[in-house]
């Protein structure tokens, strides 16, 4: 048995960009193994007004890395006298991912918020910084039981169509939101580590940024 | 050295926790990693140096923490209604061998604060003379600001996260407990690993698997003293019966607004004549 | 300063017992643009006054810092040397905020900041700062109000204010001291405002110099459950806007009392008159503070003090 700096703390975290709206969704269960640590542990961190981050997977990583964001984006502040914007600080977290590239912050992020045009954007990453904007996007423990489901249910128009187009989902704003609570119900009925509940945050430039807590399955 | 080699399964996201590859006894996980395996591994060794050259030329190569030597089990913590409750055997167990049987394993940090710890005694006495020098610190500034149970969290999740990131951990599972004057009573633990966690109860290790059904179906934060002892004590009691590694010698701490009790060490009543302790196979009919 | 063989470096007593090197940093402060700072029970106050280049071709200089959420600074002296400091302080809080997840208190702050003062006026190598800093900040033990100096010697206030006629506030501020614990945000901003304007310049009637304005002030508060603000332009047009509708209100009443009393008893209206001629009297100004208006000193007429 040799000793692992890494460990799965699992959960599962959504996000949709929109026409005037942005949600980061992110569930709440915090596990080890078989056991369930706490049922109320936020993945979510709010940088500021346009940006938000959820990170799923390694939870001492997680704090970590959100505390260094946190850092950075208040220094930034200080310096700019403005916050950083959205893509900004995705491309921030890239780099700050690749600059720990041979021992990863073991965290599966995803950074969305508002750009300067007021359109929801959303960057989805992987351990290391490759990242990509997207419309939508789907990290963690039930990310293969959830992403199809968006695929299917956003109606967002395809990446592969040309010329290409803004890759934001058609649906209002509600519609968006009942379609992440169906996804986290759905995940938590099979996946072991999404559950107890979901933090349901909602970017608008009219109301800022605004929290929901949905309940999800205890066991 | 390090296994990040591993890392393009780790890409691919979910579980990769199987529960075929990890048992309980096996799996690398932080919780469980300092209740030691009775399984075929070796349970004192400190895992050679790669460096056998730097071994060979006669200086003593590095050694990290691999395995704990003398450890304490499961720590208890609940909120109640004016403060919180914390509890701990006194064992330090050598594996499986009970040696030592009257570990202290709750710390007083300040008036508002205390740790207890399961996992390798050694670094814990280590982790304590850090939060000693943090107390004299804060008594030589001189200026009313003592540190709150929330900011020794904190302090303590670096502390642990950044030896987990030299590949040296301190080998426990850490509760911290107290009161706060502006943001109430506090209760929040740390693993070797940097995982951290607050809530309204807390267990580590066989706890978090015994004691903390107990805790999810009874604990509420405003129960009054009387009660969460009685609740206290009935999880250490299940904790007795089940877990091979604790005895029966006892702390039990509270901090409430006026300051930090440790109680002096004491024992539960048990039960061991029910019939089906006395004859266990009686009842079960058929097989073994 | 005259010239004298035991101030040509820091490290080199003079007979006396003096480092001129030192006195001269100190020196620097007073001729810095003046601030005021005070606090009460909840709250910490400062107000500065800009210097520009020529307020006609530049804009000001900016000498009000925010360091964190919970602490502000005002810098007199070499605003270059502020901002290093300013520098500093940020990366000390964001640090302990990395930490433990807390505010810095402020008292730890003044002291690692002085501490770093000092460290300069001890080293053959280096200068000391430049600067005085007025520090407000709110931790668990309430609201602060520091002054740091050159020397690396600091200490806690009510009131002070300090730079280029800083004396002029400090008499304002000792007059109304009593006030200052119990009154409310907004008389207390005002009262920095008020305290600040003391120090403006020479006073003549119609002297624009003399007056605050919304582009030659800035204001920062900071206290419980308020994260620092800091206010400039029109945000501090409000305050300043109001204590000088404020000063004609009492103006206007005075020229009245002072005229009807004339023309009541021609020989006591004389004797009050003689030597201020647009004074409040004695008892109108009572009057005015007994209502709760926190009247000013009588402004204009006295001579001010140089700092």
């Amino acid at each position: 048995m040799s000793w692992s700096p890494y460990d799965l703390n699992g959960g599962t975290c959504i996000a949709i960009g929109g026409e005037g709206y942005c949600i980061v969704a992110a569930s709440t269960r915090l596990s080890t193994g078989f056991s369930i640590l706490t049922a109320d542990k936020s993945m979510i961190l709010p940088v500021n007004s346009k940006c938000l981050i959820a990170s799923a997977g390694f939870d001492g990583d997680r704090s970590q890395l959100h505390k260094v964001l946190t850092f950075r984006s208040e220094n930034y502040e200080h310096f700019h006298k403005k916050p950083m914007s959205c893509p900004a600080m995705a491309q921030m977290l890239g780099n700050t991912l690749y600059y720990k590239r041979f021992f990863p912050y073991y965290t599966f992020n995803l950074c969305a918020g508002l750009d300067d045009q007021g359109l929801g954007c959303v960057y989805t990453y992987d351990a290391i910084g490759s990242h990509e904007r997207v419309g939508y996007s789907c990290q963690g423990s039930g990310k293969d039981l959830v992403q199809p489901v968006l695929d299917n249910q956003l109606k967002a128009p395809s990446i592969l169509e040309l010329p290409p187009k803004v890759a934001v989902t058609s649906l209002s704003k509600d519609e968006a939101i009942e379609t992440v609570k169906i996804a986290f119900s759905a995940a938590s009925e099979r996946d072991i580590y999404t559950g107890d509940a979901v933090e349901i945050f909602v970017m608008t430039p009219e109301h800022g940024v605004q929290k929901e807590i949905l309940p999800l399955r205890r066991d | 050295m390090i296994p990040h080699c591993q890392l393009p399964s780790h890409i691919a996201t979910g579980p990769h926790v199987s529960p075929f590859v990890s048992s309980p006894s096996h799996a690398g996980r932080a919780e469980d990693l300092h209740v030691p395996s009775s399984g075929s591994s070796a349970p004192f060794s400190v895992a050679p140096s790669a460096d056998h050259a730097e071994a060979s030329a006669g200086a003593e190569p590095r050694k990290h923490t691999t395995y704990p030597y003398v450890t304490g089990n499961s720590v208890l913590a609940i909120k109640y209604k004016d403060g919180v409750l914390m509890a701990a055997d006194m064992l330090g167990a050598y594996g499986s061998t009970k040696r030592y049987k009257s570990v202290q394993r709750i710390l007083r940090v300040n008036d508002t604060t205390i740790v207890g710890a399961s996992g390798e005694i050694s670094d814990f006495q280590y982790i304590s003379n850090l939060l000693d020098e943090l107390m004299t610190q804060d008594f030589c500034y001189d200026d009313g600001c003592t540190m709150t149970p929330k900011e020794v969290h904190a302090y303590l999740c670096r502390v642990m996260y950044n030896r987990r990131n030299k590949m040296d951990p301190l080998w426990n599972s850490l509760v911290v407990a107290g009161v706060d004057k502006t943001s109430g009573s506090f209760v929040g633990s740390v693993g070797m690993l940097g995982t951290s966690y607050t809530d309204s109860h807390v267990a580590t290790s066989f706890g978090n698997h015994l004691s903390r059904p107990l805790f999810r179906e009874f604990q509420r934060d405003d129960m009054s003293l009387e009660e969460a002892v009685s609740l206290m004590q009935e999880a250490l009691r299940v904790l007795f019966y089940r877990d091979k590694t604790s005895i029966n010698k006892y702390v039990l701490a509270k901090v409430e607004s006026s300051g930090v009790a440790i109680s002096k060490p004491f024992a539960l009543d048990t039960k061991w004549d029910l019939k089906a302790f006395v004859n266990p196979s009686k009842h079960a009919v058929g097989s073994w | 300063m005259f010239r004298n063989q035991y101030d040509t470096d820091v490290t080199t007593w003079s007979p006396q017992g003096r480092i001129f090197q030192v006195e001269y940093a100190m020196e620097a402060v007073k001729q810095g643009g003046c601030a005021v700072g005070i606090r009460n029970k909840t709250h910490a106050v400062i107000a500065a006054l800009k210097l520009s280049q020529d307020a006609d071709l530049s804009s000001y200089q900016k000498k009000v810092f925010k360091i964190d959420n919970h602490v502000g600074i005002a810098v007199s002296g070499l605003i270059a040397d502020g901002r290093i400091l300013c520098r500093y302080m940020r990366n000390e809080c964001l640090n302990h905020k990395f930490v433990y997840e807390s505010p810095l208190p402020v008292s730890r702050l003044i002291r690692d900041v002085a501490d770093r003062h000092q460290v300069a006026t001890a080293r053959s190598w280096k200068r000391p700062f430049g600067v005085g800093l007025l520090c407000i900040g709110h931790d668990q033990t309430g609201p602060h109000l520091f002054q740091t100096c050159p020397s690396g010697n600091y200490w806690e206030y009510y009131a002070i204010a300090m730079g280029s006629r800083s004396q002029a506030s400090k008499t304002y501020l000792e007059k109304k001291l009593e006030d200052f614990e119990s009154c409310d945000l907004d008389a207390l901003v005002k009262h920095a405002l008020r305290a600040l304007e003391e120090s403006c310049g020479t006073r003549k009637k119609d002297d624009k110099d003399g007056k605050l304005t919304k582009d030659n002030c800035t204001v920062a508060l900071v206290g419980e459950g308020n994260p620092l603000l800091v206010l400039d332009g029109e945000d501090v047009a409000q305050y300043v806007d109001a204590i000088h509708a404020e000063q004609e209100e009492q103006a206007v009443a005075a020229t009245a009392a002072a005229a009807a009393e004339m023309s009541i008893d021609g020989s006591q209206g004389r004797d009050a008159t003689a030597d201020m001629p647009d004074a409040p009297t004695g008892g109108a100004e009572e009057g005015a503070a007994a209502a709760g208006e926190d009247a000013p000193a009588s402004e204009g007429q006295q001579p001010m003090e140089e700092g």
